[in-house]
């Protein structure tokens, strides 16, 4: 059974670093006294908290949801008392603070009551994604999109493929890794759901093959389960595989449309990690409320992956991995390859925090100007024009750069990661897309305003137009008014007609005039006479 | 050029390679045919080489200190060393002084800072500044010296190579043609190829490099040498050397081909003049040359036509400098038109669309593989 690989355009042999926090199992984090928890760890809209400050929830309570459709709900990973609302460092690569939930552990850590399911077979696809949705599942690897809504193929839709994201390809990053390894049934039994969910005929777990225990852990488990419909499939080990499209292209052969979804070429992806959680929450009921994080990195003392309750603050896992605390480092919250700085170590673990990588940082390299050496065109996964893309954004030229299709891009990272003049294209591309995106605001902003003024310049038109026709037709009926002898005049009209059409009437032609003697005719004549002197005298009267 | 220091987001990591260390890199490759050219022709050669490099620096330097810029980091690039570099190996061995100081002045202002500096420059300011003295001073660019092997007895001693390159002392016994411009007198004159080819080096002897030429240009085998190294480091691609060549040889070959007699054949084209420095060192000039592989296909088979057709029909014996300077006129327009294929785009840039025949063709093709 070989499985047919791929290829994608470009990408990284990058040193991978995973072997130091892959030395020790996954160890859960002891319970912090307090949990932070943001209203939102997930793609979409912001939660409501569904508590209030002074109660008491159990572990695993809905404290925070949303009404709209791209959101998830959170809940509270321990049970205690909430204290406060408020706003708090979060880890965003903007540095501003954001609403959170405080709870006060009790240290009991009592479960609220949960509704596990012997038989998820039973369950039908749409409550299946209920169940994911009210479980607050997101992607888990590090976008964080609600995955009920990729569990929805939509009307029409017919997914072929599911595929599980094992790949996890950024260099340091292990809790894929080790999740795989610690709990391949979990993960196995989580693609079992999905299948079902979205009612896909197979399933393919990609797993880059520099983890072959991994790869060992899940081909072990997936022979126990014996489920022909899923398959493991180690993939070369190339930054950046775990892109979603990436992977889809190398497991399928398969390219996304740009400004389409995978499902519109019958593929669904999920994370491996993703898959457990559903699992999770299916199967025993449990929400979202815990996850695997590698901390690691050159200033780690004990690299390795802990079990983190979601709204620990991040200081805490650093000391218990024995950071080295000199000035000069840097955590780094996901992998050295996409990941952000995180300013303030306040900042809690979120359903998407993976990784935190601590380490120096990195000399501050002045760019030098671009020699057009093409490496960055070479290594680009999305066979994107970085050099151009990146003169254009320098130029402010946003147009060009959309020219060269900017949002095609992924931010992976190669591009500056080769580039010999140290010039910081992401940077320069994510700068142009936000000012795109600021543009297109404004732009609808202003499109809105000019529709309502045009609106208001039509309505004006149209008013001005029923005043004159009713002024109009005011001035018309005034007009009858103001002269009251014109149904007079017209009677008096009509009575003239009618005379004038007697008169005609009464002047007929004579009758019987033919064949008529001298004689007869000399009496008519006499006659006439006679009666044109009688008109002519009353005529004359008359004008008397 | 802004510095942003210590981006907040990625990538935190970086490969090693920078700008330094490819001109670096570059001129590794440059040292294998430098080295015989010093060898072939001796210390006249070295001070030229010399002179060429320390007048383009000193411009650099100077022209960085007018446009306000930091000097030592900018001349730490090495771009202006290996552009010098290059010049000279174009420059005939023994030419005088002030055709190096200028060479290098012209190379590094009006090829380079005039444009911007490093990375804006639109010709290869090597090339820019081998034409620019080539139609300037046509005799002391043509007049070529048969070569004075280092240790032979009419190899100049140090004095003698300064009173040649400072002093302007010929010596009349070595002056020659270079092989390309004898070869050109003679057939306009009316000769036969094959009568003539018997007073050429041998193949063998062409390919090392025993001929008269420019200081580093002799020598095919150093020069592929080097070549294939920058291609082995990634610094080049094989795309323009290949297509350059491949299009002289062509060409060479239909003509020979027809006429023995009077065109000389794609081997003697390969070996003979600046081709194979221009295939592998400059025409491969990365801020000025296209980016895509299809883009440098068609730029290298530009620059190996244009090649050929100067040698042959144009006013010059050669023709490398003048070919590559008009396909570098071209470079913008290739990248214009040229451009790759995006993934989820078809190759025009419209969005790949998925009919319901293209899936289930997919599909066939994966459960084929089932």
């Amino acid at each position: 059974m070989i499985h047919k690989l791929n290829r994608f355009h470009g990408g990284l042999h990058l040193p991978d670093h995973k072997a130091v926090s892959m030395q020790a199992q996954v160890t859960p984090q002891p319970l912090p006294k307090q949990l932070v928890i943001p209203l939102q760890q997930h793609i979409g809209a912001i939660d409501e908290p569904s508590v209030n400050p002074g109660e008491r929830v159990l572990k695993g309570q809905l404290i925070a949801r949303s009404d709209a459709h791209v959101s998830a709900p959170i809940h509270a990973p321990s049970s205690g008392t909430i204290v406060a609302i408020e706003a708090r460092p979060v880890a965003h690569p903007s540095g501003m603070p954001a609403a959170c939930i405080v709870i006060e552990t009790d240290g009991k850590d009592e479960w609220t009551t949960l509704t596990p399911c012997a038989d998820y077979t039973q369950l039908s696809p749409e409550t299946l994604r209920q169940r994911v949705h009210e479980a607050g599942i997101v992607g888990l690897g590090g976008a964080g999109f609600p995955s009920f809504i990729k569990l929805t193929p939509g009307i029409g839709k017919v997914v072929e493929t599911l595929i599980l994201n094992g790949a996890e390809c950024e260099p340091y990053i292990t809790c894929d890794a080790m999740l795989m390894q610690a709990r391949p049934d979990t993960v196995l039994q989580g693609a079992q759901i999905m299948l079902q969910a979205v009612q896909a005929r197979h399933c393919l777990i990609g797993v880059e093959d520099n983890k072959p225990t991994a790869i060992a852990a899940l081909q072990h488990a997936l022979q126990a389960l014996n489920d022909d419909r899923i398959r493991i499939v180690p993939i070369p080990t190339i930054y950046p595989t775990g892109g979603e499209r990436q992977l889809i292209k190398v497991l399928t052969g398969k390219e996304t449309p740009t400004h389409k979804l995978p499902i519109d070429v019958g593929v669904v992806c999920h994370n491996v990690a993703t898959a457990a959680a559903v699992a999770d929450a299916i199967i025993e009921g449990k929400p979202l409320i815990s996850r695997y994080v590698t901390v690691t990195g050159a200033g780690i003392g004990q690299a390795h992956n802990l079990e983190v309750l979601i709204g620990t603050p991040m200081q805490t896992l650093l000391e218990e991995c024995a950071a080295r605390n000199v000035p000069d480092m840097q955590t780094i919250m996901g992998g050295p390859m996409m990941g952000f700085v995180v300013e303030d170590l306040q900042a809690p673990v979120i359903k998407t925090t993976n990784c935190l990588l601590h380490q120096t940082k990195p000399q501050s390299q002045a760019a030098l100007p671009c020699i057009r050496c093409g490496e960055c065109m070479r290594v680009c996964p999305a066979q994107l024009l970085p050099q151009q893309l990146y003169w254009h954004a320098r130029a402010k030229d946003l147009d060009k750069t959309q020219d060269y299709k900017l949002f095609d891009c992924i931010e992976c990272g190669c591009c500056a990661y080769v580039c010999p003049s140290h010039i910081p294209l992401v940077h320069y591309y994510r700068f142009a897309k936000t000012e795109i995106w600021a543009r297109e605001r404004e732009k609808l902003k202003s499109d809105h305003a000019r529709e309502r003024h045009e609106f208001h310049l039509q309505r004006l038109e149209r008013k001005k137009q029923e005043d004159e026709e009713r002024k109009r037709k005011k001035r018309e009926l005034l007009q009858r008014a103001e002269s009251p002898d014109d149904n007079k005049q017209d009677a008096i009209a009509a009575a003239l007609e009618r005379v004038k059409a007697k008169k005609a009437a009464q002047q007929v032609a004579p009758q019987n005039t033919e064949n008529l003697t001298t004689a007869q005719q000399a009496k008519i004549d006499a006659i006439e006479s006679r009666r044109k002197t009688l008109s002519n005298d009353s005529g004359q009267d008359e004008g008397q | 050029m802004s510095t942003i220091t210590t981006p907040l987001s990625g990538p935190h990591t970086h490969a090693q390679r920078s700008t330094g260390q490819i001109m670096a890199l570059v001129t590794f490759a440059l040292l294998p045919a430098t080295a015989f050219g010093f060898y072939l022709f001796g210390w006249p050669a070295f001070n030229l080489w010399l002179l060429t490099i320390v007048s383009a620096l000193l411009s650099e330097a100077v022209t960085l200190w007018i446009a306000r810029k930091p000097v030592l980091f900018y001349l730490g690039d090495g771009s202006a060393l290996l552009s010098a570099w290059l010049l000279a190996m174009t420059l005939p061995p023994w030419a005088p002084w002030w055709i190096a100081v200028m060479g290098g002045v012209i190379a590094i202002v009006l090829g380079k800072q005039v444009f911007g500096g490093i990375g804006q420059n639109l010709f290869n300011p090597a090339m820019l500044a081998r034409v620019v003295l080539l139609i300037s001073f046509p005799v002391e660019l043509t007049s070529w010296v048969t070569p004075q092997v280092i240790g032979g007895s009419t190899s100049p001693s140090f004095i003698e190579g300064l009173m040649i390159t400072f002093r302007g002392y010929t010596i009349d016994t070595v002056s020659s043609a270079s092989v390309l411009g004898h070869v050109r007198t003679e057939v306009s004159a009316g000769h036969h190829l094959s009568t003539l080819m018997s007073q050429m080096p041998s193949p063998e002897d062409m390919g090392l490099g025993f001929m008269s030429g420019s200081m580093g240009e002799t020598s095919a085998a150093f020069i592929i040498m080097g070549g294939i190294f920058l291609i082995y480091k990634r610094i080049i691609t094989w795309h323009i050397p290949a297509a350059m060549l491949a299009s002289t040889a062509l060409l060479a070959m239909i003509m020979h081909g027809a006429n023995p007699e009077r065109y000389v054949g794609a081997g003697f084209h390969l070996t003979a003049g600046g081709i194979m420095l221009g295939a592998f060192f400059i025409a491969t000039d990365l801020v000025t040359s296209p980016s895509t592989p299809l883009g440098k296909i068609i730029f290298g088979a530009g620059c190996g036509g244009l090649v050929y057709v100067i040698r042959t029909w144009g006013g010059y014996p050669e023709g490398v400098a003048f070919a590559v300077m008009l396909m570098n006129a071209m470079t913008p327009l290739i990248d214009h038109y040229i451009r790759p294929r995006i993934y989820g785009h078809k190759r025009r840039g419209v969005s790949l669309t998925y009919s319901g025949k293209r899936l289930e063709s997919a599909h066939k093709f994966e459960t084929k593989n089932d």
